[in-house]
């Protein structure tokens, strides 16, 4: 019982990750009628927002301290954050701690812009071109962002520790009358959980309660009838790719304590992702969602000892197989809506 | 009709005279000068252009002709590779065994996964195809490490067996032949300040990928290759005219697998060695982009566009900082480091940037790829209407362009 | 007993009764038309008799043989050969290449693999493209890509795709849809020249009367799913059940 509690809360980050990546794709398929292949890049461009931010913070001016030596016995070089120096030793470590939190603020702005300059710069030339073209040419643009990051932060990953109060563990053992130490999961792990809930629940409260997401729905059940009531449709779903933008960099930012960010995290998760969305349903953004959450958790149980001793490997291939049946056999996906690209 | 046919046979033979006399043709540079960095006349690079083509046409097949865009074809040039090794390291270092294996194996592994991925058009196919890749990628990285010896790649060993040629503990590793002309060998001719080489490998894979070419034509041309672009033209009305379309494209789709792992088991012959990385989705990515950029649809595109790729791929590859300050020296110090600074990130390690950005713009502006492109400036130079150009090389390229109905 | 026979067939979807009690028998050579006020059920037929959707109940026969639940290709290897609403053809291929199409699957069933014999070497299926080219008057335009071709001449070029099979049965799913006048009486004429040079049977699924009594010799009034009545264009004009479903109740 610990046992599958512990993974189903394991499951429950990677899930995290998957449903918001799957949801933003979701959106774009959705009232674009674009295949998004760049979507894992914009993850990935969220991570680097944390990562830009935390260079930023920590950027530092050099002093020379005559009183103390390095191995070498030359006087040591010390290294003081503007950010110390401005708000004082204290509130700028604090600071500093806090990075990965505070780039959501940070983030939030640069991701919008990246969704429109991607949206009005290249996807809106792709609308009526082939899904053939429009897998081919996100292909190429992530290949391009991610080489940019590269070019700029380097192969290696860069490691971006959540703020020091969250950096232990909790014992859910304990709370849940288990020995102690058997289900054991980091406080990120829970926020991350969290955050992604309050995440989808804006969305959807976006979506459900504005005018903008009503026309936005509208949209996505039928882009003609919509445009004919005179909406100027297109400006809407400009900004809708704005907010699947930021909603994707918004995930990559408070992952990056989970796993340090790399270059290639996007493609990484992509490929997933598509997968999370084909099982959920294309079009369908609760069941994106929902598969995301739910492929999650299989893949955390795959990746106990256990079933791993029956089937070898499994925890590698359990979201292809999945997928592949699904979209053998089901091909609308979980809760993908009738007659919805079908084929 | 009757000029499409003398058409094929001049493109056949340039093709042919170009890959016979490619090791010259690529060399126009004396050795050792300024220049000779930009030759790419050596057995290793003109290998890998020809293999490559081989990947490409078979390629082309698929998506060229019905339009189903598969993402996960690297998958059949890796199983190529291991079934290549394994047969170095079980039965004999003859190359054709190992050929003949590579092949067989790739089109069963295609004709499972085509059986699956077939049964959808359109995204999902790609995505399926995509998905099938990753996880014999992921496979070979983890479980299969047994057949595919994991992350450090399968490779040839001293106590191999080698059932055919006598086996025994061997005191260096056997190298790869046919029947006796070891494939690295090579002569080397001496003309002046130039010098050329002739290697057993490349002319053996240059062979092969003339009779893939020859067959590529055969099958563009013929009845079945109608109808595959039938498929990708019009799936309803070839319905409700009586043909079932899915053993064309299936058939299409083994096809192109077994073009992709006879591209693999050349690429094990030349060099006996398979890493899972060779089906990694990037690689699947490659061959795409191979196709478009020299043209889908077309005969002649792929191999262009395989050659135009590992060519700069490599020239790219070789260019470092040093290379640059050395072109730009002419210029003033400030500009030489601005000019190098503006450079240096598409080039050296940065080649997957131009790689991707190559990918950008020829999907927007020349969907036609390089053969289209070449047609416009032939057009805007010889400002004639050539309308009687073959079926498939003329308009393949516009339609893409222009149609706006999804590859389903 | 009709080359197309269709029994008892009824189909529902949730509440909603599509088709209810159908019978509908079409004689050989002959050009039978089902006509009906819109939601009266034409397409729910049609996509019965296409094998698309299974009815209910029923049975719906074809030269001796059950369509239901067959694949459009096998429908089609059956003998009935359909031109739909929008010309479909292979745009991307000439008209040429259309028209051979067609040629092939009659020749070699739904699937054979020749991909090495050329297809300028077929020159059984090229004389019998040539022909049918010949006659549908676009023998000029052979060589040119189906997607340039105006609409008359994509609406000709999909008849001569099917009748180029020699189908027993044409299904036409309303061909005058969304034209304009001049281009209904040239499909019209089309039409008619193709009866006048065989014997052809033809179905003929269409809400337009002028089309319908131009070329029709029985007819099949469809109301809320039930055939009215089955009956010559002559017969059909004055008859008061027909005029009560077209004008409604009111105006009887």
């Amino acid at each position: 019982m610990d046992a599958i509690l512990l993974q189903v809360l394991n499951g429950l980050d990677k899930g995290s990750a998957y449903a918001l990546i799957a949801l933003g794709l979701t959106l774009i398929f959705g009232t674009l009628g674009v295949v998004n292949f760049a979507h894992g890049a914009l993850f990935m461009l969220g991570a680097f927002c944390a990562v830009t931010l935390q260079k930023i913070l920590t950027l530092s001016s050099v002093t020379i301290d005559e009183t103390k030596t390095d191995f070498l016995g030359n006087p040591a070089k010390v290294e003081t954050p503007y950010v110390e120096s401005w708000f004082g030793p204290e509130l700028g470590a604090t600071i500093i701690d806090w990075s990965v939190p505070l780039a959501i603020i940070f983030a939030i702005p640069v991701m919008i812009a990246i969704g429109f300059i991607m949206e009005r710069g290249l996807i809106k030339h792709f609308y009526k071109r082939p899904h053939a073209d429009q897998i081919l040419v996100t292909f190429g643009l992530a290949i391009v962002l991610q080489e940019i990051i590269k070019y700029f932060y380097g192969a290696n990953p860069i490691p971006t520790p959540a703020p020091e109060m969250f950096r232990g563990s909790f014992d859910f053992g304990v709370l849940l009358g288990f020995d102690s130490n058997a289900i054991i999961y980091p406080y990120w792990r829970m926020v991350y959980f969290v955050f992604s809930l309050i995440l989808i629940g804006g969305v959807f409260a976006f979506l459900q309660f504005t005018t903008f997401g009503m026309v936005v729905r509208a949209g996505m059940a039928d882009r003609e009838t919509v445009g004919l009531l005179g909406i100027d449709i297109d400006k809407r779903f400009t900004l809708m790719f704005g907010v699947a933008a930021a909603v994707a960099g918004l995930a990559g930012v408070m992952y990056t304590p989970i796993n340090s960010p790399n270059y290639h995290m996007g493609m990484d998760f992509l490929v997933l992702s598509f997968v999370v969305v084909v099982v959920g349903g294309m079009g369908s953004l609760a069941g994106a969602v929902l598969a995301g959450f739910l492929l999650g958790i299989l893949e955390s149980f795959a990746s106990m000892n256990e079933i791993k001793a029956i089937i070898p490997g499994i925890d590698q291939i359990i979201i292809y197989v999945v997928a592949i049946i699904i979209l053998l056999t089901r091909p609308r996906g979980l809760m993908g809506r009738k007659g919805v690209m079908e084929d | 009709m009757h000029g499409t046919k003398a058409k094929d046979t001049t493109l056949l033979i340039v093709v042919a005279f170009m890959t016979m006399f490619a090791p010259f043709l690529l060399n126009p540079f004396p050795a050792g000068s300024e220049l000779a960095q930009f030759n790419a006349g050596y057995p290793d690079l003109m290998q890998r252009f020809v293999i490559f083509g081989i990947f490409a046409i078979g390629f082309n097949i698929l998506f060229g002709l019905t339009g189903y865009l598969s993402f996960g074809h690297a998958a059949f040039l890796g199983v190529g590779s291991y079934s290549a090794v394994w047969m170095f390291k079980l039965l004999s270092m003859n190359v054709i065994p190992a050929i003949v294996l590579s092949v067989v194996v790739a089109g069963l592994f295609a004709l499972v996964i085509g059986f699956v991925s077939l049964r959808r058009s359109g995204i999902y196919f790609s995505i399926l195809t995509l998905a099938f890749a990753q996880m014999s990628f992921n496979l070979a990285y983890s479980v299969l490490t047994p057949i595919t010896n994991g992350e450090t790649g399968l490779q040839l060993s001293l106590d191999d067996p080698r059932i055919l040629d006598g086996g025994g503990p061997a005191t260096s590793l056997p190298v790869t032949n046919l029947f006796g002309w070891e494939m690295r060998e090579s002569t080397t001719i001496h003309a002046g300040a130039w010098s050329f080489d002739l290697s057993v490998g490349y002319y053996l894979s240059a062979i092969i990928m003339l009779a893939c070419f020859y067959l590529s034509i055969r099958i563009f041309r013929s009845p079945f290759g109608m109808m595959l672009r039938a498929v990708k033209s019009n799936q309803q009305r070839m319905n409700y005219t009586g043909l079932n379309s899915r053993p064309y494209t299936l058939a299409a789709f083994v096809i192109s697998g077994m073009y992709a792992g006879l591209a693999g088991g050349l690429l094990a012959s030349m060099d006996p060695l398979a890493g899972a990385e060779r089906m990694q989705w990037t690689a699947s990515g490659e061959v795409v982009l191979m196709t478009i950029l020299g043209g889908a649809g077309t005969l002649i595109g792929p191999v262009l566009g395989a050659g135009f790729i590992k060519y700069f791929e490599n020239i790219f590859s070789k260019i470092n900082e040093g290379v640059l300050h050395g072109w730009f020296a002419v210029m003033p110090d400030g500009i030489e480091d601005l000019l190098v600074a503006i450079v240096y990130p598409f080039v050296g390690k940065g080649w997957h940037l131009t790689l991707g950005l190559l990918f950008m713009l020829v999907v927007i502006f020349l969907p036609g790829g390089l053969v289209e492109g070449g047609q416009r400036m032939g057009r805007f130079a010889f400002r004639r209407r050539d309308r009687k150009a073959g079926p498939v090389e003329s308009s393949a390229a516009e339609k893409r362009a222009a149609s706006s109905k999804p590859a389903e | 007993m009709g080359i197309l026979e269709v029994k008892n067939v009824s189909k529902r979807f949730g509440g909603l009764k599509a088709l209810s009690d159908v019978n509908l028998s079409v004689r050989e050579n002959t050009v039978h038309a089902i006509i009906g006020p819109n939601g009266a059920g034409k397409s729910t037929l049609l996509n019965c008799l296409i094998g698309k959707l299974i009815p209910d109940t029923g049975s719906v026969m074809f030269d001796g043989q059950s369509v239901l639940g067959r694949k459009p290709h096998e429908i089609n290897q059956m003998g009935i050969s359909r031109v739909f609403q929008t010309p479909e053809i292979f745009s991307d291929l000439t008209v040429f290449e259309n028209v051979m199409i067609p040629c092939f699957a009659k020749r070699d069933g739904a699937f054979r693999m020749h991909a090495i014999g050329k297809t300028s070497g077929e020159s059984d299926i090229i004389e019998q493209a040539e022909r049918m080219l010949i006659d549908v008057n676009m023998q000029d335009k052979r060589h040119v890509q189906a997607s340039s071709l105006s609409r008359g001449d994509k609406r000709r070029l999909e008849m001569a795709m099917c009748l180029s099979q020699q189908p027993k049965l044409l299904l036409l799913d309303e061909p005058t849809a969304g034209m304009a006048r001049a281009d209904t009486n040239n499909t019209i004429d089309l039409l008619k020249e193709i009866k006048a040079k065989r014997d052809i049977t033809m179905a003929i699924i269409e809400h337009d009367m002028h089309v319908v009594f131009s070329l029709a010799e029985r007819i099949t009034v469809l109301a809320q799913g039930t055939p009215l009545v089955e009956e010559t264009p002559e017969n059909i004009k004055g008859h008061p059940k027909v005029r009560e479903a077209y004008l409604g109740e009111a105006q009887v």
